[in-house]
């Protein structure tokens, strides 16, 4: 199922995302992704986030799609050339993966491969281009594809609390015009700063989902402060989380700071995307709590 | 504009055979050489009675010349085991291509430093992407100035304006966007999705 079917239906469309394990054994994942997210719409794969080699975004999309889940498979382009990426897309198609978020991705420095050549041979805006050529039957090389092409509902992401948020906004605008039809936020934890954001992107008439965190403590929030682009947890929420650590542990405090960032942000937004990082089985009571009920 | 620097000291000892002769290049417009460096391990290396001739020059990258002065000092490098050369890549492979069944060992490392040498300055850099993106990007280059190339824009990595990969970088897409926005040109970030073509970029077409 394409989740722009569910957009154009006016539905708030529901995502998590999950990571792959740097290793071969994903049946936790799968387990997990089952009993915790079965109810949403979409399932997130990530794609050696933050430059980590893990195993593959692919074939966790096609283990996710046996299990009966609806996967959305990131593609980064920083460790594929177009060649790579457009044979992938293909092999996503074949698998019946439908879904698709285009990223750019983390520079290799930042990661556990530091000396890795950095691709970077398409962006994400190049990468949207290349995939409504393929889906028109033709790749970037020009050369026609045999039989009927793929086609993808094609996201990509945005950093609405970005201190560069005119940049953030260019950046935008070119990916609409190469043919993103949804986006996803980076964590969103100052509303403010997401509404105003949404009443200068909403002339690009594309479907929003807010980004959320469960946070996990103080230390992860500073520790996101000082370390994560576009991401900013205020000091209340910083002393909130310090101030009940049992509770803060036992998630209690994360999720119900998560469901009021949603509550607030909904009006504005055409779906929430919750990176869970690890707290997949908190989804269901954080749902719970900014009354979203089972999609 | 290169510059060359020694390889560590360990590194170049697991190199050398017993004797070597000691060919330096100095005095190339281009290339900044370690002078003090090269002149301190050659000296170790007399010390210790493994060095069959030294020769300092300039231009070793111009055969002709080269192999004029190789053939002066023929005898001292049929001497020796091998030739330890200090100069850049291009000399290293200038010697090796003169010397038949000799083994020529390289003793430096060569990297690439922005802008050339005694014209431009440091901050600015061209990196000969052979399809000059400066008319689209307010005369900032996207290739240069931004730590992934990237043309369609700024990625999510930037912090407080700075680079994800170096914090004493500016996002160069930042400045970019600024620029446009004073000169009233941001209509230029509306252009058509661009694709860089490799085959012409001097840094990977051949």
């Amino acid at each position: 199922m394409k989740i722009t079917e569910l957009f154009a239906r006016g539905e708030f469309v529901v995502s998590a995302e999950v990571g792959p394990p740097k290793g071969i054994h994903i049946d936790g994942l799968i387990e997990g992704a089952k009993e915790h997210l079965s109810g949403i719409t979409a399932v997130n794969v990530t794609d050696n986030q933050s430059s980590v080699m893990r195993l593959g975004s692919l074939a966790t999309c096609k283990a996710l799609l046996d299990a009966g889940l609806t996967p959305i498979y990131q593609l980064t382009c920083r460790d594929r050339n177009r060649i790579a990426l457009q044979s992938d897309l293909l092999s996503a198609a074949m698998f019946g993966i439908e879904n698709i978020l285009c990223l750019t991705g983390d520079h290799t420095r930042l990661g556990d491969h530091p000396g890795a050549k950095p691709v970077f041979d398409l962006d994400s805006v190049s990468l949207l281009h290349t995939v409504c050529q393929l889906e028109s039957g033709v790749d970037l090389g020009g050369n026609p594809l045999v039989g009927e092409p793929p086609k993808f509902a094609k996201g990509a992401v945005v950093s609405p609390c970005s201190d560069s948020v005119d940049a953030q906004l260019a950046k935008m605008e070119r990916k609409v015009l190469a043919g993103c039809e949804f986006f996803q936020t980076q964590a969103v934890f100052e509303p403010e700063k997401f509404i105003a954001f949404m009443e200068r992107a909403r002339q690009f008439g594309k479907p929003v989902q807010l980004g959320v965190i469960i946070p996990k403590g103080a230390a992860m929030c500073r520790y996101m402060n000082n370390n994560v682009a576009g991401v900013h947890v205020p000091d209340e929420m910083l002393n909130e989380l310090a101030a009940d650590k049992e509770r803060a542990k036992a998630g209690i405090t994360g999720v119900e700071i998560a469901a009021r960032v949603i509550r607030e942000c909904r009006p504005y937004c055409q779906g929430v995307h919750i990176m869970a990082l690890g707290w997949e089985s908190k989804v269901p009571a954080l749902l719970e709590q900014a009354g979203i009920g089972a999609v | 504009m290169l510059i060359t620097k020694l390889k560590s000291k360990e590194d170049i000892q697991s190199l050398l055979p017993e004797k070597v002769f000691v060919l330096q290049c100095r005095g190339c417009g281009e290339i900044s050489f370690p002078e003090q460096e090269a002149d301190e391990l050659t000296r170790e290396l007399l010390a210790a009675d493994r060095v069959t001739g030294v020769l300092t020059t300039d231009y070793i990258c111009s055969p002709e010349n080269l192999s004029l002065r190789l053939e002066r000092r023929r005898a001292m490098i049929d001497e020796a085991d091998g030739v330890l050369v200090l100069s850049c890549g291009v000399g290293v492979q200038t010697v090796s291509a003169l010397l038949d069944g000799k083994s020529v060992y390289a003793g430096c490392d060569t990297v690439r430093l922005p802008g050339f040498q005694g014209v431009t300055p440091l901050e600015v850099d061209c990196g000969q992407c052979g399809e000059c993106y400066l008319n689209l990007t307010g005369g900032i280059c996207p290739i240069t100035a931004c730590s992934k190339s990237l043309v369609n824009g700024q990625c999510g990595g930037a912090r407080n304006g700075r680079c994800e990969v170096d914090p004493d970088m500016e996002c160069g897409w930042e400045r970019i966007c600024r620029r446009l926005e004073a000169v009233g040109r941001l209509d230029a970030l509306k252009c058509p999705t661009q694709i860089r073509n490799f085959a012409i970029d001097a840094n990977t077409s051949h």
